[in-house]
């Protein structure tokens, strides 16, 4: 069973809060926050997949990545690192771009908090959009399709994927 | 001009007309009733609401009632239960993640 997501969509404030708990301590969760390589395992929501090209972990740094479909098509994002407590929260503006790096402003705003207790550790994300259109957009671009497919199959290619 | 469900109810005024005439058909003037705005402004928002479809109106004699589009509703309904949904596979993704991780360091 995994834990359950708490979900809110708060309109007047432009603001979408996802809070969820993780079965594992602060600094593992941290890193697969902020290391590249544990990211890009498990951020695109399946059958994507999530390609980096550019990580600097760091204030002023940026990560570039892009989600890519199952038909190799790539959907490019710029995350610029406004702010970094280690191990406590990080924020960034992340925009939509192409793929020579020229993004699409304005972007949406990201506030990710992190607190462990007893072994479990809290993770409370915050995105503000200046417009809910945009907010609409980030759906429209590219997700539909990967969420046609049933929940069944996703569970089977997430075991395989756990069993390589 | 594009209009759409998410700007209809991006501003709190007219948030508060969907609320009000979900319980009931209303004319202009008794939803006006309810807010410290001009008859104008209020007429501004249900035009706003109609081009959105959000809402539908109904002659009855010489009144206009307007009424709530339930199934319009649905849609803002459904785009956020995508939205979740995007999330909760992602999250158990990284739930997968972890726990391969944890049992390597074992």
């Amino acid at each position: 069973m995994s834990n359950p997501l708490d979900f809110t969509i708060d309109k007047s404030t432009k603001t979408a809060l996802i809070n969820r708990e993780f079965d594992a301590d602060l600094s593992l969760v941290w890193d697969a926050f902020t290391k590249q390589e544990i990211l890009d395992q498990w951020w695109a929501p399946a059958p994507w997949s999530s390609k980096t090209k550019v990580m600097n972990f760091e204030v002023g740094g940026r990560r570039f990545y892009a989600m890519v479909s199952p038909e190799g098509q790539e959907h490019w994002s710029i995350q610029k690192y406004s702010s970094i407590s280690p191990k406590t929260n990080f924020k960034f503006l992340n925009a939509f771009a192409d793929e020579n790096e020229n993004p699409q402003l304005p972007g949406s705003e990201w506030d990710l908090t992190f607190s462990e207790q007893n072994g479990t550790t809290k993770v409370s994300v915050s995105i503000y959009n200046e417009s809910l259109e945009r907010m609409e957009k980030m759906i429209e671009m590219g997700f539909k399709e990967g969420f046609t497919m049933t929940m069944n199959s996703l569970e089977e290619l997430l075991a395989s994927l756990k069993n390589n | 001009m594009r209009r759409d469900i998410f700007q209809a109810i991006a501003d709190p005024t007219r948030r508060a007309i969907i609320t009000l005439i979900a319980l009931q058909a209303m004319t202009p003037n008794a939803i006006a009733d309810n807010f410290n705005t001009t008859r104008q402004s209020v007429s501004k928002h249900l035009r706003i609401l109609t081009e959105c479809q959000l809402v539908k109106q109904e002659q009855q004699g010489r009144e206009i009632y307007y009424s709530l589009e339930i199934d319009k509703m649905k849609e803002i309904d459904k785009w956020i239960e995508q939205f979740r949904r995007i999330w909760e596979t992602r999250f158990n993704q990284l739930d997968k993640v972890l726990s391969t991780i944890k049992n390597k360091k074992k």
